[in-house]
C-alpha cells in the first residue's frame, strides 16, 4: 500500500499560505508568512522560541485565525473555526503535550472522538471489539507494536505516545499531518522512532508539516525547509537549496552567532575555539 | 440488566486480544496487577473489612431487615453520588449537590401547593428546575474558566439563601406544607418512596432505583461514546478538544445529571416525609464527594467508577447503621467517615501506583 512519493511531483499542494500573519492584541505574532504542503512531502517549520511556530501551527489546525493573508486548502480560501473544521478537510495535528489522554487505555485514545459504535440508539454502544482490532492493525502498519491495547496510554514512552497519535491521524484519513516539536522531550532512541513514523506517514502519502528547533531533526526527514525569526520568513527553501550547515547557520541566527562567540570569549573559562563553527544552539 | 451482569462485561472490557510479537519495550502486565487496575477494587476490599467489623461487633447487624436499612441509608446518598462520581471523573465538583435536592423538594411542595391541586405538576416543574441549575452551573463554568469549586460554591450559597427565604415567603414557615392529601400523591409516593418485598425483606424503592442508576452509569461510561468523552475531558480536556471531543456539551451535561439525581432524591424525600424542611442538605454534598472517592474516583478527574461509587455509598450505609446497631453514640460516626475517607484514597493512591508501574 505504501506508494513512494518523491518530492518534486506534481501533485497539487493541499494546504497554501501566502502572507499570513496573526497579532494577540498589539502583539505581532507572526508576519507574511508562505508555507506550501503537498501529498507525499514533509515541510519543516524552524525557528527559536518564541519564533511564531506555534502561532503558524495553530492557524492550520483551526485553533486560532489569521488576521492577515490567505490561508487555502485545496485551492479554496478558508477560515477554520475548530480544530473539528480542520479534521473535516483532512488536516490533524499532533501536540506534544496535548496529544493523548494519559489514563486511558491505548484503544480509547485511539478513537477518542471519533468512536465507533454499533446497534440502534438507545442501546448504540462502542464497538469494542472492531475498535481494538482496528487500533492493533493500524499501529502494526505504521511498525509500532504494543503488547498490550488496555494499558493506559500514560505508561508508554513519550516517543510511543507520539507514534500513536501520529497511526491514529493516518488512519482517520489526514491528507495533512502537523507535528508540533515531537522531538523536543525526547532522548535520542525516541527521537528516532518518531522520526521513522514521519518518513513512514510520508510514505503512506501524507503531507507532512514538521515544527522543531532541532536542524539535524529535520534535515533527517525534511523535504522543504521553512526558518521563522521574530514572525517572519528567515528562510524558505527545498532540500536541493540548501545544505544542513546553512540549515542550521539561519536557525541560530548568523550573524547574531558571531556576536554570542565574541561575547563569550570575554567570559574566562569558556573555550571558543572548541565550539563548532556554526551548530551552536544545536544538540 | 443486573450489577452481575455489569460487573462481568466490564472484565469481559479487559481481555484484549494479545499480539503475538512484543516489541520488547512493554512488559506484558500480570493479570493481578490489571486486577488492581481496577477502580473498585480498593474500595471493595475495604467494604469487606468493614462489613466483617460490624458483623461481628453488632449482632443486630446480621439480620436482613438491618441489611434493608443499611442499603436504604447507602441508596439515598449513593443515586447522588453516582452523577457526582460521573462529574468527578469529568473533572469538575459540584458543592451545590446537597442543597441541590432540597430544592428541588421545595419547589415540587411548593409549586403544587400552591398552584395546582396535582403533584405532577410540582414534579415536572422540580426537574426542570434541576436541570436548569445545572445547564446554570455547567455554563458558568465552561464560559468563565472560572474553577468548578468557585462557580458551584457559588450556586450553593444562592440555592441556600432561596430555599430559607423562599419558603418563608411563601409559607410563613421554615418547612412546606404537607402535600399529602393532593392528587397524584399515592402514585408519585409508589414512583419514589415505596416499600418493597424482596424474599420476604421489606426494602424501599429507592434502593432498586439506585442499583438501576449505577448499572445505566456503568453501561454510559465503559460502553457509550459519551461515556468516552467523560473520561476524556477529565483526564485531559485540551487533548479531548483537539480530537473533536464536544467538551462544552459533556460538561454541561455532566452538571445537568447531577440535576437529575438531586431531583429524583428531592422527590425521595418529598414523598417519604410529605413535608420538606428548608433548611436542611448542607454539608450532604460533602458526602456524595466523600462516597465517589472511597469509590476510587480521582479528584482531579480522568479516573474512577459507577460500581466503585456504588461500593463507597453501601461503606457509608454500613457505618452509619453500624454504629446504631453496635449500640455506639452516633457522634462517632464522621469520625469514622473520616478515617474511611483517608484509609481509601491512600489504598487507592498505592494500587494505582502499583498498576501503572512500568
Ligand atoms: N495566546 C497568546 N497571546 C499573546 N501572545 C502570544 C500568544 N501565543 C503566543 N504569543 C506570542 O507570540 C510569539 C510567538 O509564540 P509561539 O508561536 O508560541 O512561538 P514558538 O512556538 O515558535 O516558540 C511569542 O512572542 C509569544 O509570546
Ligand atoms: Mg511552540
Amino acid at each position: 500500500m505504501a506508494t513512494k512519493e518523491t518530492s518534486g511531483t506534481t501533485s497539487p499542494p493541499i494546504v497554501e499560505l501566502s502572507g499570513v500573519g496573526k497579532s494577540y492584541g498589539n502583539i505581532r505574532a507572526l508576519h507574511g508568512v508562505d508555507l506550501t504542503v503537498s501529498p507525499g512531502q514533509v515541510s519543516c517549520v524552524l525557528g527559536d522560541n518564541g519564533a511564531g511556530k506555534s502561532t503558524l501551527i495553530k492557524i492550520i489546525s483551526g485553533l486560532h485565525q489569521h488576521s492577515e493573508g490567505e490561508f487555502r486548502i485545496d485551492g479554496e480560501p478558508v477560515r477554520l473555526g475548530s480544530p473539528r473544521d480542520a479534521l473535516d478537510r483532512g488536516i490533524a495535528t499532533v501536540y506534544q503535550d496535548l496529544a493523548t489522554v494519559p489514563l486511558m487505555p491505548v484503544w480509547r485514545n485511539f478513537f477518542l472522538g471519533s468512536e465507533l459504535t454499533r446497534g440502534r440508539w438507545p442501546l448504540r454502544r462502542l464497538d469494542i471489539a472492531l475498535m481494538k482490532k482496528t487500533a492493533d492493525e493500524e499501529l502494526r502498519n505504521m511498525g509500532i507494536v504494543l503488547d498490550d491495547l488496555e494499558q493506559p496510554i500514560g505508561s508508554l514512552s513519550g516517543g510511543q505516545r507520539q507514534s500513536v497519535a501520529i497511526a491514529r491521524a493516518v488512519h482517520f484519513g489526514a491528507r495533512v499531518l502537523i507535528l508540533d516539536e515531537p522531538t523536543a522531550a525526547l532522548g535520542v532512541k525516541q527521537s528516532g522512532v518518531v522520526l521513522k513514523y514521519i518518513a513512514a506517514a510520508r510514505e503512506r502519502g501524507l503531507g507532512v508539516i514538521f515544527i522543531t528547533h532541532n536542524p539535524h531533526h529535520a534535515y533527517m526527514v525534511g523535504d522543504h525547509f521553512t526558518v521563522l525569526r521574530l514572525g517572519t520568513l528567515e528562510l524558505s527553501a527545498a532540500r536541493a537549496e540548501v545544505g544542513l550547515e546553512e540549515l542550521t547557520h539561519h536557525m541560530a541566527g548568523g550573524a547574531e552567532l558571531a556576536a554570542l562567540k565574541h561575547e563569550l570569549a570575554q567570559v574566562r573559562g569558556v573555550d571558543t575555539d572548541e565550539l563548532p563553527s556554526a551548530s551552536l544552539g544545536a544538540q | 440488566m443486573t450489577m452481575t451482569q455489569q460487573a462481568a462485561s466490564a472484565a469481559d472490557a479487559q481481555s484484549a486480544p494479545v499480539p503475538p510479537s512484543t516489541d520488547g519495550r512493554t512488559a506484558q502486565r500480570s493479570p493481578a496487577r490489571r486486577l488492581l487496575a481496577r477502580p473498585e477494587v480498593g474500595v471493595a476490599v475495604g467494604a469487606i473489612a468493614v462489613f466483617l467489623f460490624f458483623f461481628a461487633v453488632a449482632p443486630t447487624f446480621r439480620q436482613a431487615d438491618s441489611m434493608a436499612t443499611v442499603l436504604y441509608q447507602a441508596s439515598t446518598i449513593g443515586i447522588m453520588a453516582l452523577p457526582v462520581a460521573l462529574l468527578m471523573i469529568g473533572g469538575e465538583f459540584d458543592l451545590s449537590a446537597g442543597v441541590g435536592v432540597v430544592s428541588s423538594a421545595l419547589t415540587a411542595s411548593m409549586i403544587s401547593y400552591q398552584l395546582t391541586q396535582d403533584v405532577w405538576v410540582g414534579v415536572v416543574v422540580a426537574l426542570v428546575f434541576s436541570l436548569a441549575v445545572g445547564a446554570f452551573n455547567g455554563y458558568l463554568l465552561v464560559k468563565t474558566g472560572l474553577p468548578s469549586f468557585l462557580v458551584t460554591l457559588g450556586t450553593f450559597l444562592m440555592l441556600q439563601g432561596l430555599n430559607l427565604a423562599v419558603t418563608k415567603l411563601i409559607t410563613g414557615n421554615v418547612a412546606t406544607d404537607s402535600i399529602s392529601d393532593m392528587n397524584g400523591f399515592n402514585q408519585a409516593k409508589a414512583v419514589f418512596s415505596s416499600d418493597i418485598t424482596i424474599a420476604g425483606v421489606s426494602v424501599k424503592i429507592t434502593v432498586l432505583w439506585w442499583l438501576v442508576f449505577a448499572a445505566l452509569a456503568t453501561w454510559v461510561l465503559l460502553r457509550t461514546k459519551y461515556g468516552n468523552w467523560v473520561f476524556a475531558v477529565g483526564g485531559n480536556k485540551e487533548s479531548a478538544r483537539a480530537v473533536g471531543v464536544p467538551v462544552t456539551f459533556t460538561k454541561i451535561t455532566l452538571f445537568m445529571a447531577v440535576g437529575f439525581g438531586a431531583w429524583f432524591v428531592g422527590m425521595h424525600q418529598l414523598f417519604a416525609f410529605d413535608t420538606v424542611q428548608s433548611g436542611e442538605g448542607v454539608g450532604n454534598e460533602l458526602l456524595y464527594i466523600a462516597a465517589a472517592v472511597i469509590g476510587g474516583c480521582l479528584l482531579t478527574g480522568g479516573y474512577g467508577s459507577a460500581i466503585g461509587t456504588v461500593i463507597g455509598a453501601f461503606m457509608f450505609g454500613m457505618v452509619t447503621q453500624g454504629i446504631v446497631y453496635a449500640d455506639w453514640n452516633p457522634d462517632w460516626f464522621k469520625l469514622f467517615l473520616g478515617v474511611m475517607l483517608l484509609g481509601a484514597t491512600l489504598i487507592n493512591l498505592w494500587i494505582r501506583r502499583q498498576a501503572t508501574r512500568k
